[in-house]
C-alpha cells in the first residue's frame, strides 16, 4: 500500500489514506461497537454488580465486600468452590490422557480413513450436548443401561446407585463431552510439526521414545494448552452436567450461581460467584500465554 | 511418503489403534443409545428393551410447545447467522488488511467468550437488559448467542483470507477492475466457501445452545430450554426421539460444513 502511494505523490497520496481510513472505521467499527456493547460492557457490569447488595425485593448500589466474605467465610460456598475446582482439574488431566493418545492415533498412526476418523472426532462437539449430557442418565441411573445388564448377566442382583449423583458422574459425563476439545487442537500442533525435525532426530540416532518425548511432545504443548484451558474454563463453570447427574455430593458453582439468579434472588452474590468463574478464566489465560513461550523456548 | 520415517512399533501402533477404537466407542455408544431408545416401545426406560416403535416420533408432531420452540429456535438461529457474517465478515477483512494500535489484543479479547462459560455470558447480558429495560424476547437470546458465533466466524474467514493469494486481487486492480468490483469479483468468491461454513456452524451451534439462553428466555422457549424444562420434569421417552432428530440433523449439517471449511487443495 505504502509502495503505491508513494508512487501516485502527495494530495492522490493523502486522499487513498483517507479511503483506507474510511474502509477500516467501516469494517471495524461496527463490530468493534457491538462488541463493546453487547461483551465487554456486560463482562464489566458483573464486577460492578458483584460489589452491590441485596435488599428485601430490590438491589442497592452500594459499594460493599460481603458477597466476596460470604464466598470465602461460608463453608458451604467454599467447599462447592473447592470441589468445582477439583472436578474441572480431574477432567482435564483425564480428557487429556484420552484425548492426546486419540490425537496421535489420528496424526501419525491412521493413515486410512483420516478424514473419516477426524470427522468421527469432531461431529460430536457439534450435536447437543444437553442430550448428550441427558443421555448418561439413561447409562448409569438406577433403572440405566449399566445396571440392567449387570442385573441381566446376573452379576448383581440390586440395582447400584453408587455410579449416578456424585462427583464421578459429573466427571465421567464432563470428560466424554470434553475429549473432543483435547483431541482438536492436539492434533492440530501434531500435524504441525515439521516432518524434518523429526526425521533429523531419527537420524541423529534417537530412539521412537526419545523422539517422541524430545520432539514432538514438547512441539505439540501447545495444543494441549489450548484444549486444557477450554475444559477446565468451560467444566469449571458448567451447570448442566451437575444439575442432571450431580446430586448432592456433586454440586457445583454453576449450580449455586443459578440458584442466586433463580429461587434465592440474590443477583449481587450471583455475581460475585460469577466473577470468581471470569477470574478463574483469565488466571488459565495468563497461565497459558506464559507456559507458552516457554515451551518454545525449550525447543529452540 | 517421507511420514513413513517416523512410525511407531508394531506393538505401539496396535495398542494405539485398539486405544482408539476404544474411545470411538466410548465416544459413540451414549449416541447410540440415544437413538436405539428413541424407538423402544416402553414409556419407561429400562433395560431390556421391549418392542420396536415409532410412537414417540408421532407423539412429536402433536406437541405445540415443541413445535413453537423448533419454530423459536430457528427463529433465533435465522437471526444470529446474519447478524454474525454481517459483523464477522467485514471484521476478519479489517484484520487482515490493517494493522492498528492493540490488534494483538484485541485478537485475544475477542476470543474470550468462547472460554467464558455460557452462564456468564448469559447472567452478564441479563444484568445490562435488566438495567437498560431491554426486555426479554427471542432477541436477547439472539445477541446472547451471537457473542460467542461471532469470534467462530471471523476465526473462519480470518484464516482463510490470510491463505488467499492476494496477486490475484493485484491482477485484477492491474486489468483495471476498480477495488469495489474487485472485491466482489475475486476476493469473495474465494472466501465464499468460508462464508457458507461457518453460516451452518453458527446455524448448528444457536439450535443447541442452553446455558445463555438459560438466563434470557422470557416466555418464548427455544428447542434445548424445552427440552431442558422437560427433563427438569422427568425423563419421557419423547426427549430421546428429539434426541435422535438433532442428532441426525447436525451431523448432516456438519458434514457440509466441514466440506465448505476444507481449504481446497
Amino acid at each position: 500500500m505504502t509502495s503505491e502511494a508513494a508512487v501516485s505523490g502527495g494530495s492522490a497520496a493523502k486522499a487513498l489514506r483517507r479511503k483506507r481510513l474510511a474502509l477500516f472505521l467501516l469494517c471495524f467499527g461496527p463490530p468493534f461497537l457491538y462488541l463493546i456493547c453487547f461483551m465487554i460492557l456486560p463482562y464489566g457490569n458483573v464486577f460492578q454488580y458483584s460489589f452491590w447488595k441485596k435488599e428485601l425485593y430490590t438491589v442497592a448500589a452500594e459499594f460493599n465486600w460481603e458477597n466476596y466474605a460470604r464466598v470465602w467465610t461460608n463453608p458451604l460456598y467454599r467447599t462447592v468452590l473447592f470441589n468445582s475446582l477439583e472436578v474441572a482439574a480431574i477432567v482435564t488431566v483425564c480428557a487429556n490422557l484420552v484425548g492426546y493418545p486419540l490425537a496421535y492415533f489420528l496424526a501419525f498412526v491412521a493413515r486410512k480413513h483420516r478424514t473419516l476418523l477426524y470427522f468421527l472426532v469432531i461431529a460430536p462437539l457439534w450435536t447437543s450436548f444437553l442430550l448428550r449430557v441427558f443421555v448418561w442418565k439413561l447409562i448409569l441411573g438406577v433403572d440405566g443401561i449399566i445396571n440392567g445388564v449387570l442385573i441381566y448377566i446376573g452379576l448383581i442382583d440390586e440395582p447400584m446407585s453408587i455410579i449416578i449423583y456424585n462427583r464421578f458422574s459429573v466427571c465421567l459425563t464432563l470428560v466424554y463431552i470434553f475429549i473432543p476439545f483435547v483431541a482438536l487442537p492436539v492434533y492440530a500442533a501434531l500435524e504441525k510439526i515439521p516432518r524434518e525435525y523429526v526425521e533429523a532426530s531419527m537420524d541423529l540416532g534417537a530412539g521412537r521414545w526419545r523422539t517422541f518425548v524430545r520432539v514432538i511432545l514438547p512441539l505439540s504443548i501447545p495444543g494441549v494448552i489450548a484444549g486444557s484451558i477450554f475444559t477446565f474454563c468451560l467444566s469449571f463453570g458448567d451447570f448442566v452436567t451437575p444439575t442432571l447427574l450431580g446430586g448432592p455430593s456433586g454440586i457445583m458453582i454453576g449450580n449455586i450461581i443459578i440458584g442466586q439468579f433463580g429461587a434465592a434472588f440474590d443477583w449481587p452474590f450471583g455475581s460475585a460467584l460469577a466473577v470468581v468463574i471470569l477470574l478463574v478464566v483469565l488466571a488459565m489465560i495468563a497461565l497459558a500465554a506464559a507456559a507458552e513461550p516457554r515451551a518454545k523456548a525449550r525447543i529452540a | 511418503m517421507r511420514r513413513a520415517a517416523y512410525r511407531s512399533s508394531r506393538l505401539g501402533e496396535r495398542a494405539l489403534t485398539a486405544f482408539a477404537l476404544l474411545t470411538f466407542a466410548f465416544l459413540y455408544a451414549p449416541i447410540a443409545v440415544l437413538i436405539v431408545f428413541s424407538f423402544n416401545d416402553s414409556p419407561i426406560l429400562v433395560f431390556p428393551l421391549s418392542n420396536l416403535s415409532f410412537k414417540w416420533y408421532g407423539e412429536l408432531f402433536s406437541d405445540g410447545d415443541l413445535l413453537r420452540s423448533v419454530a423459536n429456535s430457528f427463529l433465533v438461529a435465522g437471526g444470529v447467522v446474519p447478524l454474525t457474517l454481517l459483523l464477522g465478515v467485514p471484521l476478519a477483512f479489517a484484520l487482515d488488511r490493517f494493522s492498528f494500535v492493540g490488534k494483538a489484543l484485541f485478537e485475544r479479547v475477542m476470543l474470550v467468550p468462547l472460554i467464558v462459560p455460557g452462564l456468564i455470558t448469559g447472567l452478564a447480558l441479563l444484568l445490562v437488559f435488566t438495567q437498560t429495560g431491554f426486555r426479554l424476547s427471542l432477541v436477547s437470546i439472539m445477541i446472547g448467542h451471537s457473542i460467542f458465533v461471532l469470534p467462530i466466524v471471523v476465526i473462519q474467514v480470518y484464516a482463510r483470507l490470510r491463505r488467499f493469494d492476494r496477486s490475484m486481487e493485484e491482477a485484477s486492480l492491474d486489468l483495471g477492475a476498480t477495488r469495489v468490483q474487485t472485491f466482489w469479483r475475486i476476493t469473495l468468491p474465494n472466501i465464499k466457501t468460508a462464508i457458507l461454513g461457518s453460516a451452518l456452524l453458527g446455524l448448528t451451534l444457536s439450535f443447541d445452545e442452553v446455558a445463555i439462553a438459560f438466563f434470557l428466555t422470557a416466555n418464548d422457549n427455544t428447542l434445548p430450554m424445552h427440552i431442558w424444562s422437560m427433563l427438569r420434569h422427568g425423563i419421557t421417552p419423547q426427549i430421546n426421539a428429539i434426541g435422535t432428530i438433532t442428532i441426525v440433523v447436525s451431523i448432516l449439517l456438519i458434514v457440509v460444513s466441514l466440506r465448505l471449511l476444507e481449504t481446497k487443495k
